[in-house]
């Protein structure tokens, strides 16, 4: 029960963070499908932080350098969208599926490099070890004989993240003036806002959250990744979250966690006797998050109402 | 005749608050201001006369800093001033009611006030302020909003109180009105002419962008007509005549009355009873329970503010949209499960509303969208192939026959003509069909004076020839000039059937507001 609950926060909070990032993406006016991509080098920043720092360094600085990392690498790969969508005015879903092709293959490949380098030639899989940095990020609290919850910096990361996403979204006039922007960027225009900006504002966030949602994927619960992967699929579940989350911050947390109870199930159902003798095979269990995923959009998606102007290029002279 | 009064040159040395001098602004292809002088006084009304395309937009959106002129200085107060986006112009006082509401449909009335000069505290916003301040503002204008709903759940006549409030709290006092009416009723027209007199004598200066005269006689101090891209002059309104005002707006003289002789209404040729249409906006239904006929040789006018059902019932009746339930009988025969083309077939041509979304494929070339709804007969056919001279034939004919002009000829895309070019394509294929019933949602929308008067002409002639009409129209001239009998739509009823011969303008506006209503249900057939 209590693996239950610490695998169900730690997806939670990582769908969480990737979640915001596409919802301050979309309330700008640009579709973010690229966020699986974002992920995938958000966790290759901070994977290699992880394997590159020096011995003696404390935990703290761990995890605040592995996350500024992982966030940095997200960022400057979120400027690829941003300058094709709001520069070029690019087709916002065409530059988000070449992001997601690219960052599994570069993270492979830079990965692929660094080891075959380093062992000459004897390793070349694409799997990054990161085993005792990664318990920067942990404490342990015994709850009595054997058994202790795992409790994950991450988790506070997460909460963080979530309250200022509501504050700046609904309480400052940064929030009021992004809202706008996705809503009806003429409007915003007219009245004074520099549409441009605020479009970047928002794809720069969705950068720097979805790179950490990243790290939390691969180092919140495992102390090696191989890249070949890259986060399988996590940043399309995140944007079904979103969906599902219609775009708001609380919606997004609670949606968010079904989810991520869905998938910690099926990693720790066995725990479960009950669930043992229902004897579903295992492969079951893993769809289970997608299956969910794509039942609940089905139904849901036609009353949940995406910012109207998203994907649309902003035209100064269109009305 | 009109040059005599122009005015301008004499009083240039006059006091402006706002000069815009000399203004050019080119787009690719189009000088839409070609040197183009206004002075704006204190506590005037200036309009702004011009047809559609005469650059009365443009001109405005330069002024207010959306756009920057080639050529040509602004001067406020006598002093030249840049003014390079809106805040520039906000700076300088000068505010803008857009003629497509610049408002967030999913913000709060007051949210969108605020939008763009936020009062905050901390970083975060504080409202109660700004709530004051907009309350005061509404009471002393009359402009009656509730601060707290949703823009899209409030009339138009309302998201335009905002748009007003909006300046206001802005502390603007340069306003600039472009088409404020087109979406009004009579009675918010009203109403909009005394707050922008009050404006005035409060000595805040009003540019009215219109090509409504009545409207301009009504109201206006001064008034600058603009002909394509081109300054023509500046009159003083109490000075001048429609006629007058409309020859400097066209250039020639405009028959401003329709000329039409009386019905002869024959046998009926649509039927339709109790007809129910579902709505995509909301959950109730957009047209509910209605029951009318349409007669040969009459011309049928439903009339409305946007937004009434009146859209979702011409989408049933073209089978652009399932109805719920009801009966569309044509001749007699049952049409409502029937495919579009059936219905076309059987006798019914449309004139859509949305000519780019219904009306024309765009990047079809102009021939290929006049044979729409005919290619697969034996004329344009063979075998399965279209017989591409008979096409090409049959084009220059209509070209020719309706003066359809355009940059190629039969190959010249859709999407590169003109408006008011690809309305007369349209218009000239759905009357070639020779169908019985004529369906025609806003033919004159944004055509000018010349082109409305064209398309008004056939409207009547096919009338005269024995068809049946069915117009739907959101001008309220339109609706009294060209109409043989008018039904009023209000939330997806008929409200009202009225002879335009018997009625004013203002009993068919209470008649739009819903402020009056007729039992249609009652003694009807």
């Amino acid at each position: 029960m209590i693996l239950l609950i610490q695998y169900t926060l730690i997806y939670a909070s990582c769908l969480i963070l990737v979640a915001l990032g596409g919802m301050f993406s979309e309330h700008s006016g640009v579709i973010n499908i690229g966020l699986e991509g974002i992920m995938v080098i958000g966790a290759l920043g901070g994977a290699l932080t992880m394997m590159y720092m020096p011995e003696g360094v404390s935990p703290f600085l761990i995890v605040v350098l592995t996350v500024l990392m992982a966030a940095l690498a997200g960022l400057a790969f979120s400027m690829l969208l941003s300058v094709a969508a709001i520069n070029f005015k690019a087709d916002q879903t065409l530059v988000g599926t070449a992001m997601n092709i690219l960052a599994t293959a570069v993270a492979a490949v830079v990965v692929k490099a660094i080891n075959t380098t380093a062992s000459h030639g004897d390793n070349v899989s694409a799997i990054v070890r990161y085993i005792e940095e990664h318990e920067a990020f942990i404490v342990r609290w015994n709850l009595g004989e054997k058994s202790f919850f795992e409790f994950n910096w991450f988790f506070v990361i997460t909460i963080v993240a979530l309250i200022v996403s509501a504050v700046i979204l609904y309480k400052t006039k940064f929030g009021l003036r992004l809202y706008a922007c996705g809503e009806h960027p003429q409007a915003a225009d007219a009245a004074g806002v520099n549409v441009a900006k605020m479009r970047y504002s928002g794809v720069m966030i969705s950068g720097v959250l979805g790179g950490i949602g990243g790290l939390v994927y691969i180092a919140s619960a495992n102390s090696s990744w191989d890249f070949k992967y890259g986060v399988a699929g996590a940043g399309f579940l995140a944007l079904a979250v979103m969906i599902f989350g219609e775009w708001k911050p609380w919606k997004i947390a609670g949606a968010a966690i079904i989810f991520g109870l869905f998938r910690a199930l099926s990693n720790v159902y066995t725990a479960f006797p009950l669930l043992m003798e229902l004897n579903i095979p295992s492969n079951v269990y893993n769809m289970l998050p997608y299956i969910i995923s794509l039942l609940v959009l089905a139904f849901t998606s036609k009353s949940s109402r995406a910012p109207k102007a998203e994907g649309i290029p902003f035209e100064k002279g269109q009305r | 005749m009109w040059s005599s009064l122009a005015l301008f040159g004499g009083k240039m040395n006059d006091k402006f608050v706002i000069e815009m001098q000399h203004i050019t602004k080119v787009f690719p292809g189009i000088v839409a201001n070609d040197d183009i002088s206004l002075g704006l006084r204190k506590g005037e009304i200036h309009a702004l006369l011009g047809e559609n395309g005469a650059g009365k937009s443009t001109l405005m959106s330069v002024l207010f800093g959306l756009y920057q002129p080639e050529e040509g200085k602004i001067l406020k107060d006598g002093k030249e001033v840049k003014i390079n986006n809106p805040n520039d112009a906000t700076a300088l006082g000068i505010g803008m009611v857009h003629q497509h509401f610049k408002l967030v449909e999913c913000f709060s009335v007051l949210d969108n006030i605020i939008l763009g000069v936020e009062p905050t505290k901390f970083g975060l916003i504080t409202k109660k302020e700004a709530r004051r301040k907009v309350m005061a503002l509404s009471e002393k204008y009359h402009l009656s909003v509730n601060p707290d709903a949703k823009i899209e759940n409030i009339t138009v006549g309302m998201q335009q109180r905002v748009e007003i409030l909006k300046m206001l709290y802005r502390d603007n006092d340069i306003l600039i009105f472009d088409e404020p009416t087109a979406v009004l009723t009579p009675q918010e027209i009203d109403e909009l002419m005394i707050i922008m007199r009050e404006f005035a004598n409060e000595g805040k200066a009003i540019l009215f962008i219109t090509h409504k005269l009545n409207e301009i006689l009504a109201v206006a101090d001064r008034c600058t007509v603009l002909r394509k891209g081109k300054y023509i002059g500046t009159v003083d309104v109490k000075d001048a005549t429609a006629e007058e005002l409309s020859e400097m707006m066209v250039g020639r003289k405009v028959q401003l009355q329709v000329e039409k002789s009386d019905a002869v209404p024959g046998d009926v040729v649509l039927s339709v009873k109790n007809m129910v249409v579902a709505s995509k906006q909301h959950k109730n239904n957009a047209v509910k329970n209605v029951s009318f006929d349409v007669h040969k040789g009459e011309i049928l006018c439903i009339a409305g503010i946007d937004g009434n059902g009146q859209t979702e019932l011409v989408y049933a009746l073209s089978g652009l949209e399932p109805i719920v339930s009801g009966s569309i009988k044509m001749n007699g025969v049952e049409l409502s499960k029937q495919s579009i083309r059936k219905r076309n077939l059987a006798g019914i041509s449309h004139i859509p509303e949305d000519r780019h979304k219904h009306g024309l494929v765009l990047d079809y070339s102009l021939e290929q969208n006049l044979v729409l709804q005919t290619y697969f007969e034996p004329e344009f056919q063979k075998n399965g192939f279209i017989k591409f001279n008979e096409v090409r034939h049959y084009s220059e004919k209509l070209i020719d026959q309706y003066d359809i002009r355009s940059g190629q000829g039969s190959i010249t895309t859709a999407r590169s003509m003109s408006g008011g070019n690809q309305q007369k394509a349209i218009i000239a294929r759905e009357i070639d069909r020779d169908t019985e019933l004529l369906i025609s949602v806003q033919p004159t929308r944004g055509l000018d004076v010349g082109a409305i008067e064209q398309v008004h002409r056939q409207l009547v002639a096919q009338r005269d020839s024995g068809k049946a009409v069915l117009l739907v129209s959101l001008e309220l001239d339109e609706v009294m000039s060209v109409a043989d009998r008018i039904l009023v739509m209000f939330e997806g009823e008929i409200v009202g059937e009225l002879n335009p011969k018997t009625c004013s303008v203002q009993e068919l506006g209470l008649y739009m507001a819903g402020a009056k209503r007729d039992d249609m249900n009652g003694g009807e057939k």
